[in-house]
């Protein structure tokens, strides 16, 4: 990474962009516990740790800006200070530290990061050529793949990366394709550079589990079964009756370590993480319908659906959503490529937000994915115009402290809070304006982006000579 | 339940038949013609579907519909200048997609899209409630797709849509149109192949007739359809993304001396002097920096801007790759727009980019793109500037007529608006 040595004469906040020799490997705690390393199911198990270290940071105080805090109303004329990677402070009147850097944010805003729960850059890479071999989301080898992890899948050079993080987005859950009736597990990242997927994890998450409904499932394994809904409701009873025989036996089995351990099975491995409350139910549903289906389930299996994804109708259950506190994570305004997509509105955002469900503005799509704030502009604009009001301080949660909750990581991001994680954006303007870019973004108190600054740009190993600095990328 | 539909749609219909006969005068907005320079509370007024006045100091007629609209914008009708609109109803439906041909390895020239417009498609409400009063529909796939048409957004049938058709010719290069996985000058090789064969079918018709020619490259249909490229009436437009591919596209206008079209153009930035010089216009978007391809490792959203700065026509398309960009979101051109301005495009020229230069590219100027006396009256007041997202389209002539159809979209919020939901009509 040619570019740490410019950022170097820079002088602002913009750190360098390597990884120092501080990745020591992390505590392994729950390794400890283990009496036979791999080859026990115990719960929490983390073989495969984060090693992410935040980046290097200097004290930052950000004056004179709006702030779109999305855990109160929004603060004008305020500022906020960063400090060893957490928000210091927030406010009109705030002290901060004399050998901070200053910057002046007139006429600016500042938001938290931008989260996206469903993301498929790095595992779904570019170029996207036939051959190129970079569509590693989709084991569309058996409807439940349950063992499968896309980290695993994970290239941290995929040049969309950087694309990301200049649109503000700082944290982002990465899911298996919707090919499955359980795809297996996501895995939630920084959007930092790093030699390997571990460096992009992020510390603590939990993980998610992705299911998906209707068409897709049953058009993928239409030969060979499920081939109908009723095919696709069958085979996740199935999986969960074989999932809750295994919690039990490897519960028992744990409590006592009585005889030789059971035997261990990757997928139902992470099924009984999900009945143990431990991982996340991240489920891909279109119709209004299939969702109270898949409530059912839930309900009949004892898990709780975290977030419902894409949920183009979910504003027909908004009140269900409400009642079962599941977040629906969801567009702006895709619909109808294909039937199950056909009764997609506008309205959708501003009717669950209505209804008191935890609408998430997700993008599905690593082109959407970097112009979030403007899809939560578009669904605020169409709840106006249909006299569903939204404000600003309330669609800016769509993107920030929703998602963060949906990834059960609210306590850490998703708000401009003291002593949460200084993941931050300085936007050139509004950002619900079309006009308006991300400018700064940090992760953790580090400057990772600084459009002001092409030369300090981060740019993938992939981009290295075919896609130079004086070609594409972010300006 | 059946006829309880029917009912209904019949109610809404009249809502859209207002007299276009009468005079109707929009007062006190800030209009841009595009054809002109902007003017400050101007008045526009419209008669049997034309416009025939604008100006600062135009008088409202009397007798004339006055529609008070100061501290809003108003501008032409929205031109898309590239979708499957009313080819396309469910992406996924095989029985509603109607954007290709199969064609004979490859090659569908004679292919006419607009032969199979849908103009009961539920997207095209949506669109033209959004501002889109006119949208050029493209075929898909294959060397050469078919022909293009433009089609309009009024309420009728698919030959009341129909504005002008054929307008261009959309063939495609590099990996785009890669038939049987053909590289690259392969792809250019049969290109020439064919329109070479065109150009024999025209000079030789009589001996093809009779059967006394060799055999020719490609179907008699798809000849006759590329004799209006050759000859100048239409153009071709070559969907290209690498900037090699799209000198190969200038070198091949030249040597059969069509007019060119680029679309896609994701790298046209790196041979804008040369577009330039050459007069090619370029159909491309502002919101897309992702090197999807290897053809596309130069893409990025200063593309629209920096195209324009070097004095290329551009037309802007919806490019940000999700697909629903096609039809479904046809509406969020205006969007397209914002970003290319974002991205360093000047305000006037994107707003150019989707209204008057698609219509100048696909000859339809002459009767939409612009606010002049004498073209057809479709008009778009705004509650503020057409490319924010905060804005409303909050009044939308077509021909001169407000149309204020609620689109399926619409009747879905408004049935669910409340919960449970009553299943009565609408």
């Amino acid at each position: 990474m040619r570019h740490h040595i410019v950022s170097l004469t820079v002088g602002l906040a913009l750190v360098p962009l390597v990884q120092g020799a501080a990745q020591a490997p992390a505590a392994r705690d729950t390794a400890k516990q283990l009496p036979m390393p791999g080859g026990t199911s115990v719960p929490n198990a983390d073989p495969f740790p984060s090693t992410y270290r935040p980046y290097g940071s200097r004290p930052t105080v950000i004056r004179n800006v709006t702030i779109l805090t999305a855990a109160g109303p929004t603060i004008r004329n305020g500022s906020v200070v960063l400090r060893d990677g957490k928000i210091e402070a927030a406010g009109r009147d705030v002290t901060a530290p004399p050998d901070a850097v200053v910057i002046d944010g007139t006429g600016k805003y500042v938001t938290p990061g931008i989260i996206d729960t469903h993301s498929h850059i790095g595992g779904g890479g570019v170029p996207g050529d036939q051959g190129a071999q970079l569509n590693d989301i989709n084991e569309a080898t058996s409807p439940v793949t349950a063992h499968v992890w896309v980290e695993h899948s994970v290239w941290p050079q995929d040049p969309q990366f950087p694309r990301t993080l200049a649109g503000g987005v700082t944290t982002i859950q990465v899911l298996p394709g919707s090919a499955n009736l359980i795809g297996g597990r996501s895995v939630v990242l920084k959007v930092v550079p790093s030699r390997t997927a571990q460096g992009m994890k992020f510390p603590g998450a939990k993980y998610g589990l992705k299911m998906a409904c209707g068409e897709n499932p049953k058009r993928v394994y239409a030969q060979r079964g499920p081939s109908t809904r009723m095919g696709n409701i069958a085979g996740y009873r199935a999986a969960w009756i074989q999932a809750e025989a295994y919690r039990r036996r490897w519960d028992k089995w744990n409590a006592n370590h009585q005889g030789d351990p059971p035997t261990r099975d990757l997928g139902l491995e992470t099924l009984a993480e999900v009945l143990r409350g431990n991982i996340l139910v991240h489920n891909h549903c279109y119709r209004a319908d299939e969702m109270v289906q898949m409530m059912d389930v839930a309900r009949e299996f004892g898990y709780r659906i975290r977030s419902f994804h894409h949920g183009v109708e979910a504003y027909k259950i908004a009140d269900l959503l409400a009642r079962d506190s599941i977040s629906a994570s969801v567009w702006a305004d895709w619909g109808a490529f294909k039937l199950e997509a056909a009764d997609g509105v506008r309205g959708n955002m501003a009717l669950l937000n209505r209804a008191g469900v935890r609408a998430v503005m997700h993008s599905d799509d690593a082109s959407g994915e970097q112009r979030l704030n403007q899809e939560a502009a578009k669904a605020m604009a169409e709840g106006n115009r249909i006299g569903v009001p939204v404000t600003e301080d309330e669609a800016i949660k769509w993107m920030t402290i929703h998602a963060a909750w949906a990834l059960g990581l609210d306590d850490k991001i998703g708000s401009i809070e003291v002593g949460k994680n200084a993941d931050v954006v300085l936007w050139s303007g509004n950002p619900f304006s079309v006009y308006s870019r991300a400018e700064k973004v940090w992760v953790d108190g580090a400057m990772l982006f600084d459009r002001l600054d092409p030369a300090s740009q981060w740019r993938t190993d992939f981009e290295l000579g075919f896609v130079p600095a004086n070609r594409g990328g972010v300006r | 339940m059946r006829r309880a539909l029917t009912l209904t749609v019949a109610l809404f219909a009249t809502t859209a038949s207002a007299a276009s006969a009468q005079t109707i005068a929009i007062t006190g907005a800030k209009i841009y013609p595009v054809s002109g320079p902007p003017i400050e509370h101007g008045t526009l007024v419209m008669r049997d579907g034309k416009i025939v006045a604008v100006g600062a100091d135009v008088a409202v007629p009397t007798g004339a519909q006055r529609i008070d609209a100061a501290g809003k914008v108003l501008t032409p009708g929205l031109v898309n200048a590239a979708t499957v609109l009313g080819l396309v109803e469910i992406g996924a439906v095989r029985s509603t997609r109607d954007a290709s041909a199969r064609g004979h390895e490859g090659i569908a020239a004679a292919f006419r899209p607009w032969e199979g417009l849908n103009p009961a498609s539920a997207l095209i409400g949506p669109a033209r409630d959004a501002g889109i009063t006119s949208a050029v529909i493209v075929p898909q796939g294959g060397l050469i797709a078919g022909q293009v048409g433009v089609i309009h957004l009024v309420p009728g049938t698919a030959s009341d849509m129909v504005l002008r058709a054929p307008v261009a010719m959309f063939a495609a290069l590099g990996p785009a149109g890669s038939v049987n996985g053909a590289s690259r000058a392969e792809t250019i090789m049969r290109l020439r192949e064919v329109l070479s064969d065109a150009r024999v079918y025209k000079a030789r018709r009589a001996d093809y007739e009779r059967a006394q020619s060799r055999a020719l490259a490609a179907s008699r249909l798809d000849l006759e359809a590329l004799l209006p490229v050759l000859d100048g009436r239409i153009p071709m437009i070559l969907d290209a993304d690498q900037a090699s591919d799209i000198e190969s596209a200038v070198a091949l206008s030249r040597e059969f001396g069509f007019r060119l079209i680029i679309s896609g153009g994701s790298e046209a930035w790196e041979v804008a002097d040369r577009l330039a010089a050459a007069k090619v216009p370029v159909l491309t978007g502002a919101m897309n920096n992702i090197p999807q391809s290897f053809a596309q490792l130069g893409q990025r959203q200063e593309n629209a801007g920096l195209l324009a700065k070097a004095g290329v026509t551009v037309a802007l398309t919806g490019n940000a790759g999700g697909g629903d960009e096609e039809a479904f979101n046809v509406r969020n051109i205006r969007f397209e727009a914002g970003n290319a301005v974002a991205y360093g495009m000047d305000w006037n020229a994107a707003l150019r980019a989707i209204t008057l230069a698609p219509a100048e590219i696909f000859g339809v100027a002459d009767r939409v793109g612009s606010l002049q006396p004498g073209k057809i009256a479709d008009v778009v007041i705004w509650s503020g500037d057409p490319f924010e997202f905060a804005s409303q389209p909050e009044r939308v002539f077509v021909r001169g007529t407000q149309i204020s159809t609620p689109s399926r979209q619409d009747l879905l919020e408004q049935r669910y608006k409340t919960l449970p939901p009553s299943y009565r009509a609408p």
